[in-house]
């Protein structure tokens, strides 16, 4: 069953005004439990607006988001829970961080949650090993940390809601590659350990190409493509005109394919390309 | 949403206000807003109302932005007509009910009040509409550049303005996207009582101290790297001139004054 | 002394202060660059690299340790040439939002000559320039934060322009932007090289954006490990990947089918480079 389903929602900007915009169109789609979903879409194309929708940051003008079936705007309470249900961790997350300890300000999402003082300090201490924190951290001020350490124990506080949806916007924005690999490779692991959904929001078709099930394209508040990541890469074109770019080996596959090199191109990975490109050599050509 | 505030805001345009030298707009302003408090009759109120209405529709501003801008302060234009009905116990008795008397020497006061207050503010509000923060800072530390003989550093404190104008709207931006955040993690901003509502605050408010210090310390490095140094004499893009324009505005505001000094006299004082 | 050299570092070490007894390491150790006229050089490195300071040593906010950095042969140390040396060489932020400093475009592009005292027909004749000259004059009369990140940073780097500076230092200019703005930014710089003949330091992480530029500086834990043309920088895979950083998509591909035999030239950068290569080597009889 899908465990996050979309209907018919639509989101305008300044109802009753002059200036009233859709920023959402009719966006139908669902996610089913344990996938890894990739949103992408271009600055403005509605992705940002969109997922706020799925913890009731933001309230639908037409629609619905069912969580598990229900209808999260069911009531005031439903809504509440749903900021747990659904953990939502914002781009440069670390820019949020306020507690006087990182352990504080990673318990601060479980102790609005009511918890009690044993099962905090075990959510605590779990989302802290699945960001690679140790232990010695804890009583350290999260401001005197390097910025990827602070990203991670923001991601952490999100992690600690132990929520059934776990959404990410842009993860890995403004880290150096190392940094970058570091934060995808905990976002996997962690959706290995837990089975969780994850959403992962971006506008690096490198970054998810490697980790997505599936891709979500946005474009000017409607959903372009829904569908494999082979499926979507393959419209190279309308990708483009989108102002998305697409993976360099994709590039290069598309166009020797063009040239009539028979390679399935449906590869974006530099492993996976070097791979095709040997076996289609040894087989001696077409 | 916060994001909707628009007192203060720069509507860019090239109508007769907008092009009036900045330091003239000051004191037009300024000369406008007491002549509105000298207003002692209708008559005379009239005259400033015409006037700012005028001002409005001169400066193509739609009227709809200025009355949607009003917004925030109806509620002071309610209270104190309210507070004038009760105070003022002259002329007929209206109503006469346990301690509160209205009549409509009253009523006359708090409409009074109104206007005049309603006056004050689109006459007010019109100099930040027409005027670019920018050149109104240049205007007022221009007109205040005396005082730079008696060690007041109005040019400094200008550049201190200015910087505080530019980053108002990223930091309302900042304050959208914490508090977006931490009510993901179940923060409760909007409801409870007092106490619980300012100590859901604490979430919000530390980071975006924590993030304008950053910022500041950017900020200053990126005005020693464009070479700004507080006391080196600066030259402007934008020279001020005086024009035609502020002449004329100089003789509407006096001719203004001098009608509601005559209506006031001669039709004598209401207030 | 050398005259090309437009900034040159001589044995320079820089380390920031430490809030507390114990001293930080350096952030810079012992560094030799001298970065010519003319030139498009990207220097490269993970966060914390040391790559960012040498942003600020390059133009007098921050002084070294030890060593000396000279612009256009002028002492940074010297106080009395601070402002000749900003005015050499101008530096672009990361954050678009922390550098603009007035609430309308054109105001803020005339920022750096007001500070200079220069004669007000002067500025607005350079302020249209540089807004000309990156793309932006239409948006002369917008208020900054309506606009995105790549504008935001283009009219920053017009800023500089306007102060007529022969060289800008871009620290990070991409780093927050997407990939549309990251392009508008890329192509102003490149703008600013090839057809204004400024000099331009590009510090970034951007593999792609260092592909682009004549020269590449590859920084580690605060030293120089590399420098050259980028077809020998991403030549040497281990000294690029121990750096934090990683080769190009392409560069990386083609090393690997070269490690397999496949017989390709040297210095792949760019997915067109490949896929020419590629077709090259095919007709040529490609495996052993």
């Amino acid at each position: 069953m899908s465990i996050l389903e979309i209907k018919n929602l639509s989101y305008k900007y300044g109802v009753g005004t002059p200036f009233e915009i859709a920023a959402l169109e009719n966006i139908n789609f669902s996610v089913e439990k344990g996938e890894m979903v990739a949103i992408i879409g271009h600055t403005g194309s509605g992705k940002s607006t969109l997922i706020q929708h799925f913890n009731a940051l933001l309230k639908a003008s037409e629609g619905q988001v069912l969580l598990d079936g229900k209808d999260i705007n069911e009531s005031r309470e439903s809504a509440h829970k749903a900021r747990f249900r659904v953990g939502l961790c914002f781009q440069y997350p670390e820019y949020q961080l306020f507690e006087s300890t990182v352990y504080k300000d990673i318990a601060f999402g479980p102790t609005n949650m009511g918890l009690d003082k044993t099962e905090i300090d075990r959510r605590v201490r779990k989302a802290a090993e699945f960001v690679g924190l140790k232990e010695s951290m804890f009583e350290k001020s999260p401001f005197d940390l390097s910025g990827g350490e602070k990203r991670r124990v923001a991601i952490a506080g999100v992690m600690a809601m132990e929520p059934e949806v776990l959404i990410m916007d842009e993860p890995a924005a403004g880290l150096d590659p190392r940094g970058r690999k570091v934060i995808l490779d905990l976002i996997k692991n962690y959706r290995e350990k837990t089975g969780s959904t994850v959403i992962i929001v971006s506008h690096s078709m490198e970054d998810v190409a490697s980790v997505a099930d599936r891709i979500l394209v946005m474009n000017k508040g409607k959903i372009a493509f829904n569908d494999t990541v082979d499926e979507v890469f393959s419209h190279e074109q309308e990708l483009r005109e989108m102002g998305l770019n697409i993976p360099q080996i994709t590039k290069i596959f598309s166009e020797l394919k063009r040239y009539g090199f028979n390679l399935n191109a449906a590869t974006y990975t530099v492993d996976d390309a070097a791979e095709e490109i040997l076996r289609y050599l040894h087989k001696g050509g077409n | 949403m916060i994001k909707d505030i628009t007192i203060g805001q720069y509507f860019p345009g090239e109508s007769f206000i907008h092009k009036l030298d900045a330091r003239a707009k000051l004191i037009v302003v300024f000369l406008s807003l007491v002549e509105i408090f000298l207003c002692k009759n209708f008559l005379s109120l009239a005259v400033v109302v015409i006037f700012a209405i005028a001002s409005v529709a001169i400066s193509k501003i739609s009227f709809k932005v200025v009355l949607k801008g009003m917004k925030m302060i109806y509620f002071i234009i309610v209270l104190t007509s309210v507070l004038q009905i009760f105070y003022n116990d002259e002329g007929t008795v209206l109503l006469d009910w346990w301690k509160l008397k209205i009549t409509t020497g009253g009523i006359f006061t708090a409409i009074f009040m109104a206007v005049r207050i309603i006056c004050l503010i689109l006459v007010s509000s019109l100099l930040t509409y027409t005027t670019s923060p920018t050149t109104l800072t240049d205007g007022i530390s221009r007109l205040l550049s005396p005082l730079n003989k008696i060690k007041i550093p109005v040019d400094t404190l200008a550049m201190m303005m200015t910087i505080a104008l530019r980053f108002i709207p990223t930091l309302i931006e900042e304050i959208d996207k914490i508090m977006n955040a931490q009510k993901a993690r179940g923060a409760d901003i909007d409801s409870g009582n007092l106490i619980q509502r300012a100590k859901a605050l604490v979430p919000i408010f530390i980071p975006l101290f924590v993030n304008s210090f950053r910022r500041a310390y950017e900020l200053a490095f990126a005005m020693e790297c464009r070479c700004y140094n507080g006391n080196k004499k600066r030259t402007r893009m934008k020279q001020m001139k005086f024009s035609w324009r502020d002449a004329v505005s100089f003789v509407v505001i006096a001719v203004m004054l001098a009608g509601i000094i005559l209506l006031n006299y001669f039709f004598g004082a209401v207030i | 002394m050398n005259n090309e050299a437009l900034i040159r570092f001589c044995d320079v070490s820089y380390r920031y202060e430490s809030d507390n007894e114990t001293p930080l390491p350096l952030a810079i150790k012992n560094i030799n660059i001298d970065i010519k006229k003319g030139e498009f050089v990207a220097i490269l490195g993970h966060n914390g690299s040391g790559k960012s300071t040498f942003a600020k040593l390059s133009n007098a906010i921050i002084l070294p340790e030890s060593g000396n950095v000279y612009v256009e042969g002028m002492d940074t140390a010297d106080e009395s040439l601070e402002y000749a040396i900003r005015q050499k060489v101008g530096v672009v932020f990361q954050n678009p939002d922390n550098q603009i400093v007035a609430t309308i475009v054109e105001e803020d592009v005339a920022f750096g000559p007001e500070n200079l005292g220069i004669e007000p027909d002067e500025i607005r004749q350079r302020v249209d320039d540089a807004l000309k000259a990156v793309g932006m004059y239409e948006y002369r009369l917008h208020e900054p934060h309506k606009l995105s990140g790549g504008q935001k940073q283009r009219v920053a780097i017009a800023g500089v322009m306007a102060m007529q500076t022969d060289c800008i230092v871009l620290d990070e200019p991409t780093a927050m932007l997407d990939p549309k703005g990251r392009e508008e930014v890329m192509k102003s710089m490149l703008r600013l090289n090839k057809e204004l003949g400024k000099t331009v330091v590009l510090i970034t992480h951007y593999m792609d954006e260092a592909v682009k530029a004549d020269r590449v500086i590859v920084m580690n834990s605060g030293n120089v490990v590399l420098d050259g043309t980028p077809q020998e920088v991403f030549s040497h895979e281990k000294i690029i990947e121990d750096a934090g950083l990683e080769l190009p998509d392409s560069a990386k591909l083609a090393l690997r089918l070269k490690k397999s035999g496949v017989n390709l030239p040297d210095g792949i950068l760019t997915p067109e480079e490949f896929i020419e290569a590629f077709k090259l080597s095919l007709s040529g009889g490609a495996v052993h």
